[in-house]
């Protein structure tokens, strides 16, 4: 039997910590390739093929781009609301609800130039994702009832709420039939930023934020205080950060980047609101958030990655006939190898001898 | 006759800090052996490497003539080691028997002879004279009989040499004296113990040899009958320790007034509190005595905010106090210094510089008016504040957990000091720190008394208290006595109170 033990590493190499995401995502390529040599494929040609699906033209570029845009939002949903230890897993729901929002107001309701509108949509669609989260804060801090369960029973009231909106009130008389909302008027209308392409300007909103968000967390009082809360709240109360509160702004900015998801999706990519607006953004949003290791910067790259994979798995699996459920695969075996990662990073391993 | 342990020239390092280097010494059988040190002078590392969690990188040890094999703690407890740990290992919802036997039986086998446990756990228990229920539940016990129980436990696994590891920490004096009692019936018995101690008191009356470690090396080794207090304090620190002297103070103003406050509530963490009163003065310590659990911890949470007195009213200068929070308590100038350092005073993940500035987030200087970090003055200050209380680091961007237990200390009293507060609530503020810096603490705390602050230190450790005190109350029962003066009383009528008689 091999004998081992981890020990913390006293020196953090920035080196080891740039390198070893790269590192965990080709160990992720590696082990994903025995996946699709049983699907009877080259892994080899595959690959080649999700890459040309996701990068290989203007158009898949463009293509991979629109879709990182609400995996970057709930990417910076789950980011800021587990750095402050506050287990959010119902971005999906807060998605829906910015998408509700959006509905709302923004299918005559509403009607501003366009260039307050999108702002007004993206404030809303905020507003909706965070309000939904914030009776959940009490509970917690007031009954100890566990987040992690309210936020993701959350998702399930509030997709059904959508589906009965989208089968019965809200249903557009124009749809033929389908179960869709009425169209977002023209003014909010999220703009094409490459012709041609269905990438809009959601796109630069979400880049927007992920700085942003940045700059919130590491220089300034909030972001400081969101850390201190995360990590030891006890030590924090005691010396004066107002815990609770903290928390409140921890649920409005998570569920704000969550509701603005919904935002793009609605007013930039369809135009309108479905049942399947959200593949499971709400949920990808974690393993992106994970795969940055928390760092907002870093979500934009993960979730341009992870959506990558997607696109390109799609391309994939035409090409080469093989399922397209291997993108879950692939994502999910990357998201593992980045957590072993983190753990080498900050532990080592240490090799006994073979005791007789 | 051969020594019943041998350690031979142990060396352990973490990158470059060396742990422990070249360490060597022995146990003898039916003896009591002190190892003595500051926090982080490599104890904990040499005692984990002897019971299996670290690997050594160098050196030998031998138990019984027997080679120990590193990295497996079973190993070593079938040879005869046991360990009792400074926090207990037991399982809460269990009985006292069932807590004995875990771990005995493998998992696979149908039936735990319980009788035959009881009879050998009962000889334990007449043999050593530890008197414990063995139906009793773990949850119900005391701190000494879980310390009872822990000690047991060994035992029932045949253990030679039991290692005790700062086994005082949380008992009263009379408990302590009750263990020493055990230590010396289980030498009597052949047994051998070591023990490892902060104070220094202790180590003197029951030990009968003592070894220094200072930076991870042995520095010295003295039978006790040779041995006094102020050269074994010098040789663990390393120089001359100078102990501050208490100047006289006028107290001068009231500071703080408690008028009958009460505290109740169903939560059973928090102990209910009976119309206290009390006046505290500028330029005076009060110190407040008592066994844990008469309600000191709700005291100190009602002085600084974090409870809301149910009853009654407290008066800071002279006004009320209507809004009980933290933060106002803070803003009136109210220092708080935790029982807990690690979990209430320090985010131990977050940077030292980071961790200063927490309670200054009201500063223009350090947050601007935009609420953004002025890193710059922040360094600065936290560099300042560590400076001036001498609190021993590599760099203000390491994280704080890295700090050893006395540099944590100087560095949580310094910063609140540093707002210049008028009241300061100490709850236990030298638990667990070696000679050097609780006297660096007590420095701390007395020059604050000469600066005019009202302090009030709440602690278990009657010399200290009568050393630093102006005057003592006695917290029993959620009572809390009329305060005596120190120069006019003793342990004695201090200790009658702990128990109750007089309330």
């Amino acid at each position: 039997m091999i004998n081992f033990r981890l020990e913390e590493r006293e020196n953090k190499s920035l080196r080891r910590q740039i390198i070893s995401p790269f590192l965990a995502v080709f160990v992720a390529l590696i082990i994903s390739s025995l996946f699709i040599l049983l699907a009877g494929v080259s892994p080899i040609d595959s690959f080649k093929e999700l890459f040309i699906g996701s990068f290989g033209s203007r158009n898949a570029i463009a293509e991979t781009l629109s879709r990182a845009t609400p995996m970057i939002l709930t990417g910076l949903a789950a980011s800021i609301a587990f750095k402050a230890r506050f287990w959010n897993i119902g971005a999906e729901g807060q998605l829906y609800a910015g998408a509700l929002a959006v509905t709302f107001f923004g299918t005559g309701l509403v009607e501003l130039p366009s260039f307050i509108m999108i702002p007004f949509l993206f404030l809303v669609g905020a507003l909706a994702g965070g309000l939904l989260l914030l009776p959940l804060v009490l509970l917690k801090n007031y009954y100890k009832v566990d987040e992690v369960v309210t936020t993701l029973l959350t998702n399930f009231i509030v997709v059904l709420l959508v589906s009965y909106l989208l089968e019965g009130p809200w249903k557009d008389p124009m749809s033929l039939g389908w179960p869709q909302g009425a169209s977002v008027i023209d003014q909010g209308v999220l703009p094409q930023i490459l012709s041609r392409t269905r990438l809009h300007l959601g796109f630069i909103f979400s880049i927007f934020f992920a700085i942003l968000i940045w700059i919130i967390i590491s220089k300034h009082l909030i972001g400081y205080q969101i850390k201190a809360v995360g990590f030891n709240p006890s030590a924090a109360n005691h010396s004066g950060v107002p815990v609770l509160k903290t928390i409140f702004i921890v649920a409005l900015l998570s569920g704000g980047m969550a509701g603005m998801a919904g935002v793009t999706e609605t007013a930039g990519l369809k135009g309108y609101l479905t049942l399947d607006l959200s593949p499971g953004f709400g949920y990808a949003g974690i393993a992106v958030a994970m795969l940055a290791a928390l760092h907002p910067l870093g979500v934009i790259a993960s979730g341009i990655f992870l959506a990558s994979i997607y696109v390109g798995a799609d391309a994939m699996s035409r090409s080469m006939n093989v399922p397209t459920y291997l993108a879950d695969v692939i994502v999910a075996i990357t998201v593992l190898c980045v957590l072993v990662s983190l753990i080498i990073n900050q532990y080592k391993f240490r090799f006994l001898e073979q005791n007789k | 006759m051969n020594p019943l342990l041998k350690v031979q020239s142990i060396s352990k390092s973490f990158g470059d800090l060396a742990a422990n280097s070249e360490i060597s010494f022995e146990v003898n059988k039916g003896e009591v052996l002190a190892i003595l040190g500051e926090n982080g002078a490599g104890k904990t590392t040499l005692m984990n490497i002897l019971f299996g969690h670290y690997m050594p990188d160098n050196g030998q040890i031998y138990f019984k003539n027997n080679p120990i094999k590193f990295g497996n703690t079973r190993h070593t407890i079938s040879l005869g080691v046991g360990m009792v740990h400074q926090h207990f290992t037991l399982a809460d919802n269990l009985s006292v028997l069932e807590n004995i036997i875990i771990g005995q039986k493998s998992l696979f086998s149908f039936s735990l002879s319980k009788k035959t446990a009881l009879d050998k756990l009962n000889s334990l228990i007449e043999k050593f004279s530890l008197p414990i229920d063995p139906d009793a539940m773990v949850s119900d016990l005391s701190v000494s009989q879980k310390q009872r129980l822990e000690i047991l436990k060994t035992l029932y696994k045949d253990c030679e040499l039991l290692i005790l590891d700062e086994p005082t920490a949380a008992l009263t004096p009379q408990e302590t004296e009750g263990l020493f009692k055990t230590i010396k019936n289980m030498v009597n018995q052949g047994l051998s113990v070591i023990l490892i101690s902060h104070k220094l008191n202790e180590v003197l009356s029951v030990s009968d040899r003592i070894i220094v470690l200072r930076n991870g090396k042995k520095v010295g080794e003295k039978k006790t009958a040779n041995a006094d207090y102020k050269s074994i304090a010098s040789m663990i620190v390393g120089k001359e320790i100078s102990y501050p002297k208490k100047i006289k103070s006028k107290p001068n103003r009231e500071v703080l007034r408690l008028e009958m406050v009460s505290y109740k509530s169903d939560h059973d963490l928090d102990v209910k509190i009976n119309n206290l009163n009390l006046k505290l003065y500028g330029g005076e310590i009060i110190g407040i005595a008592g066994v844990a659990g008469n309600g000191q911890q709700s005291l100190a949470k009602l002085l600084t905010g974090h409870l809301k007195p149910t009853e009654g009213k407290i008066f800071i200068n002279q006004n009320e106090v209507i809004d009980s929070s933290p933060k106002n308590f803070m803003n009136q100038k109210v220092a708080y210094i935790p029982e807990d350092r690690n979990k209430d005073g320090l985010v131990g993940d977050m940077s030292i510089w980071e961790n200063i500035i927490m309670t200054e987030t009201d500063s223009i200087k350090i947050f601007n008016q935009l609420g953004f970090i002025n890193s710059k003055n922040s360094h600065d200050q936290a560099l300042s504040i560590c400076k001036t209380n001498d609190v021993r680091l590599q760099k203000i961007d390491q994280p704080a957990r890295l700090l050893s237990g006395g540099n944590v200390q100087k560095l949580l009293i310094g910063k609140w000091l540093y707002r210049k507060p008028q009241i300061i609530i100490a709850c236990q503020p030298t638990r667990g720190l070696d000679e050097g810096a609780i006297a660096a603490v007590h420095r701390m705390i007395l020059d604050a008394r000469k600066d005019g602050n009202g302090v009030i230190i709440i602690g278990e450790d009657l010399d200290e208290l009568l050393s630093l005190s102006d005057k003592i109350c006695v917290m029993y029962n959620g009572h809390l006595s009329k305060p005596l003066d120190t120069l006019k009383t003793d342990k004695l009528t201090i200790g009658m109170l702990m128990s109750g008689k007089g309330f």
